[in-house]
């Protein structure tokens, strides 16, 4: 994927620095309670369910499904509509938003519950999460990112 | 000033919205809010010398200083399109403590003119700076709308079942001068409405628009002794709640914790049940937040908010008159709706709607804020 620089960059703040940092490693990492195991996303300093405020850093799966998603049809900075944005549920059980590359950005080629694969987007100096639909021959083979 | 107590009556005893309402590209936030409340005020034949609590989504003290008056009391509750619905519970309580006696709750934003507005910035370093804004989801209509379809596939709907929201709101609307949409529609002219964020149609998305509202509150002791132009609308009780930064963060993407817990809070301090709502309004930037707020309200079960839309039970002569000045789909929407929900309610209340429901003797208000960020709850009552 070619650098976009105009495209909004966001900006990393003590409590998601592990996350960007492991993420211009090519990795998605989230943090995870000590005392009640609870995956915390986004990451912050204690845990919400039990208040805990020991947690430790884990390199997640990097796979999940389409949850839910739009279409939007409304150019932003940096996209050309229509693109599709997405709320992925990780196998881990959080939801990171994400655009849906590898699929095209009609109702009919998007399949909730589909799988997909984390891959990162150099931006701005910032590597983006972003998850690419699995092909798996039901999907749009060789789609265009 | 002396405490009206703890279980003492509180009204809202003056509500009005600025005299325009749409594009009003001649006046600034503050004048709409200025105008709104000069009129508010002017029905309970009160003065500004008497007013001693002041809240509202605009800076207050610059407010304060706007109006001409040096409030005891101040809120600038912002959490978003229900922050009145927390000013005016934020109020009865003051008002019952006897930390202010009379307070003016007061709305203006020129949402679609930005005329004496901040400039509209986003925050690369919050939270949802980080996580969603990147991903070309910067306006409300690929934000707020993520989790729709999420809600669709769960209960077996289709992406159309959204258009059944503004069509049934617009027989209320049809005809209202006041309305940026007041057109009866059909469901197919809302599916042929340009594609915005598919699942999302235009007309399934509210406009931007311009206008402002204001609330005059006191205790029903003071209320009966002014010269009302309005007979009083009892605040029977209130409840506020939240969940988080944005619609990407929501626990369960088809159901809202603040909608649950604000509007339990708010049915048991008025200790009503769902039986005894006359009328219901629930914010509606986008059509399918009534389908969350009509099942996490509990007026229906899981699933059933398009059926019961379908129905007719929330349209003319329903059972369950919903969103009755058209909602913030089709009446205005200024950015931040809430007290356009109040006003529509009190004025139900009062009698004096432009499209009444015979017989309203109370009304439920659900408020959101930010996207799926905060609620605020009302139930209203006649006399």
């Amino acid at each position: 994927m070619t650098e976009a620089p105009e495209r909004f960059v966001p900006v990393p703040t003590p409590e998601t620095a592990t996350y960007w940092a492991k993420a211009a490693e090519g990795e998605l990492w989230l943090p995870r309670c000590d005392s009640c195991r609870t995956v915390v996303f986004y990451p912050r300093p204690a845990c919400p369910r039990c208040h805990g405020d020991q947690l430790t850093w884990f390199r997640a799966s990097g796979r999940g499904t389409v949850e839910s998603f739009v279409i939007n049809h409304v150019p932003a900075p940096g996209f050309e509509a229509p693109y599709a944005i997405a709320l992925i549920l990780l196998e881990e059980g959080i939801r990171l938003t994400s655009n849906l590359l590898g699929v095209e950005p009609v109702p009919d080629a998007i399949k909730l519950g589909m799988p997909v694969e984390v891959e990162f987007e150099q931006r701005g100096g910032v590597a983006l999460p972003q998850f690419r639909v699995v092909s798996d021959g039901l999907t749009a083979a060789g789609a265009p990112s | 000033m002396s405490a009206a107590g703890a279980s003492a009556p509180v009204v809202i005893a003056g509500a009005a919205e600025s005299p325009q309402l749409g594009k009003v590209p001649g006046q600034s936030a503050m004048m709409l809010a200025t105008s709104s409340a000069r009129l508010a005020l002017g029905q309970t034949g009160l003065s500004w010398a008497d007013v001693d609590g002041l809240a509202s989504t605009l800076p207050t003290a610059e407010l304060a200083s706007y109006l001409g008056i040096r409030p005891g009391w101040l809120d600038g509750t912002v959490v978003g399109g229900c922050s009145y619905m927390l000013h005016v519970r934020h109020a009865a309580a003051a008002i019952r403590s006897g930390a202010a006696s009379v307070v003016v709750v007061a709305h203006g934003e020129s949402g679609r003119s930005r005329v004496g507005m901040a400039p509209r910035a986003a925050d690369p370093s919050s939270m949802a700076g980080q996580f969603e804004l990147p991903y070309g989801a910067a306006a409300t209509f690929s934000r707020f709308t993520l989790p729709a379809l999420a809600y669709l596939h769960k209960y077996g709907r289709s992406a159309d079942d959204l258009a059944e929201v503004p069509a049934a709101q617009s027989e209320w609307v049809e005809g209202n001068p006041r309305a940026s949409r007041n057109k009866r529609l059909t469901i197919q002219e809302i599916l042929d409405s340009r594609i915005i964020a598919w699942p999302f149609r235009l007309l399934e998305c509210c406009p931007l628009t311009d206008g402002g509202g204001a609330l005059v509150v006191m205790s029903a002791e003071r209320a009966a002794d002014c010269e009302l132009a309005y007979r009083p609308v009892t605040v029977l009780g209130g409840g506020e709640s939240c969940e988080g930064p944005g619609a990407s963060f929501l626990a369960d993407p088809t159901s809202f914790a603040g909608f649950r817990e604000a509007s339990a809070r708010a049915f048991e301090e008025s200790g009503l049940r769902h039986r005894d709502i006359d009328h219901l309004m629930i914010y509606d930037a986008y059509a399918h937040v009534p389908l969350y707020g009509l099942e996490d309200l509990g007026f229906v079960g899981r699933g059933e908010a398009i059926d019961f839309i379908r129905s007719g039970a929330t349209r003319p002569g329903g059972s369950l008159p919903m969103n009755t000045n058209g909602g913030g789909l089709l009446y205005t929407h200024t950015g931040m709706y809430g007290m356009f929900a109040i006003q529509e309610a009190v004025r139900q209340l009062r009698g004096d709607a432009f499209a009444q429901v015979a017989g309203v003797r109370t009304s439920f208000v659900q408020g959101i804020g930010g996207m799926f960020g905060a609620a605020g709850a009302l139930v209203l009552g006649a006399g």
